[in-house]
């Protein structure tokens, strides 16, 4: 049975580390991050969530119906895939790709809102509204949506809108109304801004599916164990087929809902290494890119306090990158902690290496992935490269690349 | 006693309705907000709410977004709005001065020195948005220690339990949200705020006033009556964005756009 992530803490140095990778509090903190910052109309919005997932928390019948969902509809476990020609032309380490994008609808968003729709289901809430940057997210929602018969509003940026056609039509397919955010940035994060100003006004008999490890909590705390299926699946595979744990896990950040259901389970294994990829855009250098983590500063956004990309004035600066969905200039508050720990090293990988990595692992292993995804294949690679071949790392691949390809040509002058 | 408790204390006496016009600093330019903040007085103003710019005001409805985008299309800065209250201060001593906005921008100046420049301006209530009382205590002690007063907000979905919370934070006046929504949305259901606001009475001895949807007469005055006074922000700045095409608007211009707070003023002092 799935239940509130509970760590093995068989390795060595699982004593020192007590406490400091258990958050949040009981308040939502991940030390000075996280927390619940809304305005009073949502306040108890928040707090019934995080009182209803504090009740199914040991309730069996409900992990018991989210495993079998994800087994029967989503086609879970993902495999564990070893990628042979990817080592050989890296050099160094073996790497494993963790295939969330096998899943039903193409990424791991799926695992969260199949858990947060049957949390919706149980407070008896009749319409689902999301935000999406990628789109990714949006389908996820909407296809949960769809199999309950419930109402969906998506909102999304106007120009996520252009970069991410073939979702957008997708989401309508499936009975979604997609909202077109024309205010701010016209990006992921204008796009929270209008969900949330969306649930303020019907807060009665809406449920807010948050795609990311971000927002007020409980939902960095509920999102983060509805997809840390990743990384106990993955922590299993890797003795199963590895024989023992793997040497450092990499995955791409953007609010860093992927990184943080690969990590979560590991964070206790000291061994274990570990490296979340943001978005480089042109170069950390330019100014033009989406990495809070790595040149941000702490500040308070969407619900929490967490690195933030802002001005010395306080606005939230605009963000680049070639991907949709790292395309935010927040980050989920649990990696400003894992950051401040130094238990995760957060690097960053630009727009031309994502590029070069696509095409890398679509020629090389026949797997075309997201753009995304594509971030943490060019790190992981390069990282690869410098550890012995006795190592073994893993890399999520947290999405499939179907939905960016229209993108790809665009940028290399190829028309479809 | 502070200019808040001051002003409130006269208009009991006086049997007057509090008016709270609400509008963005910056929008359009500085110099037009301090124009427009000396003719709301004139207008029969008691408290002024002073809109801190904000690039994702996710509380606000449309017609603040614009005004909020005009103002940073400009660059006003945190930093601008406490130099133009310095600057009204100058020439009006009475009417208190609110900071209404959300929390990042006085993160990122520091708690101390924004609560230190505050005070120094003359700002003397502050109300962030995104701020509930379970995540204010150092910048709320830090504004109590300068005696200036902290504003939550009050909703319909607010649960009794936290009202109590929410009653011994506040000081100044309690500010309860006419609605559940954005500011500027339509406001309907008088019966709930009537029976809301008499909870609110059994709890606290300070002013409350209405926000959120109130935009004419008819509104101003069927809220005035259920409680102290009113705040009027997205009828305001629906008008004042009619400026923004124009340099050094007039005295009379000025009146026309803040016209709305003249009719609630003789609305209220009807009740």
């Amino acid at each position: 049975m799935v239940k509130n992530v509970k760590i093995d803490t068989e390795s060595s140095g699982a004593e020192n580390n007590q406490g400091k990778f258990d958050g949040p509090d009981a308040s939502g903190h991940f030390g000075p991050y996280g927390g619940v910052f809304v305005g009073e109309t949502l306040v108890a919005a928040v707090e019934e969530l995080a009182a209803v997932y504090e009740e199914i928390s040991d309730d069996k019948e409900f992990w018991d119906e989210y495993d079998s969902q994800l087994k029967y509809y989503v086609g879970r476990p993902s495999p564990l895939y070893f990628a042979q020609r990817l080592t050989q032309s890296s050099g160094g380490a073996k790497i494993y790709l963790k295939r969330e994008d096998l899943n039903h609808t193409g990424a791991h968003k799926v695992n969260n809102t199949i858990g947060q729709a049957l949390l919706a289901k149980r407070m008896g809430k009749t319409r689902i509204i999301a935000e999406t940057g990628a789109g990714q997210h949006g389908v996820a929602t909407a296809t949960v949506a769809a199999r309950l018969g419930l109402e969906c509003h998506v909102y999304m940026g106007a120009d996520d809108i252009v970069r991410q056609a073939p979702n957008v039509f997708r989401m309508k397919l499936l009975g979604a109304n997609v909202v077109a955010v024309k205010s701010g940035s016209r990006t992921l994060k204008d796009a929270m801004n209008e969900a949330m100003r969306d649930w303020a006004t019907n807060v009665d008999n809406t449920y807010y599916i948050i795609g990311t490890v971000a927002g007020p909590h409980p939902y960095p705390k509920l999102v983060r164990d509805f997809q840390c299926v990743i990384g106990r699946e993955a922590r299993e595979q890797s003795l199963e087929q590895i024989g023992r744990l793997p040497d450092a896990l990499v995955a791409c950040v953007g609010g860093g809902s992927n990184a943080i259901g690969l990590f979560y389970p590991f964070l206790k294994d000291e061994s274990v290494a570990m490296y979340g990829v943001e978005a480089g855009g042109h170069g950390i250098d330019t100014g033009e890119h989406a990495a809070p983590l790595s040149a941000g500063v702490p500040g308070v956004l969407h619900g929490n306090r967490t690195y933030l990309m802002t001005d010395k004035a306080g606005q939230i600066l605009e963000t680049h990158s070639i991907s949709a969905g790292l395309d935010y200039p927040g980050v989920g508050p649990e990696h400003s902690w894992l950051k401040d720990l130094n238990r995760v090293t957060y690097v960053d990988a630009t727009d031309s290496e994502a590029m070069e990595a696509f095409h890398q692992l679509t020629r090389l292993e026949g797997i075309i992935p997201a753009l995304e995804s594509s971030h943490a294949i060019a790190y992981g690679t390069k990282l690869a490269a410098k550890m012995g071949k006795d190592k073994n790392l893993i890399i999520n691949l947290s999405g499939r690349g179907d939905k960016d390809i229209e993108t790809i040509a665009r940028i290399e002058g190829i028309t479809l | 006693m502070s200019r808040i408790k001051q002003v409130a204390k006269q208009a009991s006496q006086q049997g007057r309705k509090l008016l709270i016009p609400y509008l963005v600093a910056g929008d359009p330019d500085l110099s037009t907000t301090l124009a427009l903040m000396h003719v709301l007085v004139d207008q029969g103003a008691d408290i002024i709410e002073l809109g801190i710019p904000f690039s994702d005001p996710s509380s606000d409805g449309p017609v603040i977004q614009r005004g909020v985008e005009r103002a940073l299309s400009k660059g006003v800065t945190l930093q601008n709005v406490l130099n133009l209250v310095a600057e009204f201060r100058q020439s009006n001593e009475n009417t208190p001065i609110v900071l209404m906005g959300y929390l990042n921008p006085i993160e990122i100046m520091g708690y101390a020195s924004f609560v230190e420049n505050a005070a120094s301006a003359g700002v003397d209530g502050v109300l962030v948005v995104d701020m509930p009382t379970t995540e204010s205590e150092q910048l709320h002690g830090l504004l109590q220690e300068r005696e200036i007063d902290t504003i939550y907000l009050v909703a319909p979905t607010t649960r009794d339990e936290r009202l109590e919370t929410i009653c011994s934070h506040t000081s100044g006046y309690l500010y309860y949200v006419s609605l559940k929504g954005v500011t500027g949305a339509a406001l309907t259901d008088y019966e709930s705020v009537a029976a809301n606001i008499a909870k609110l009475r059994e709890r606290s001895d300070l002013p409350i006033v209405i926000g959120f949807g109130i935009k004419d007469a008819d509104s101003a005055k069927a809220m005035g009556s259920l409680s102290d006074g009113v705040i009027i922000g997205s009828a305001l700045v629906e008008q004042i964005a009619k400026l923004s095409d124009q340099t050094n608007p007039n005295e009379t211009i000025l009146a026309q756009t803040t016209d709305v707070i003249k009719v609630a003023r003789e609305a209220l002092d009807s009740i």
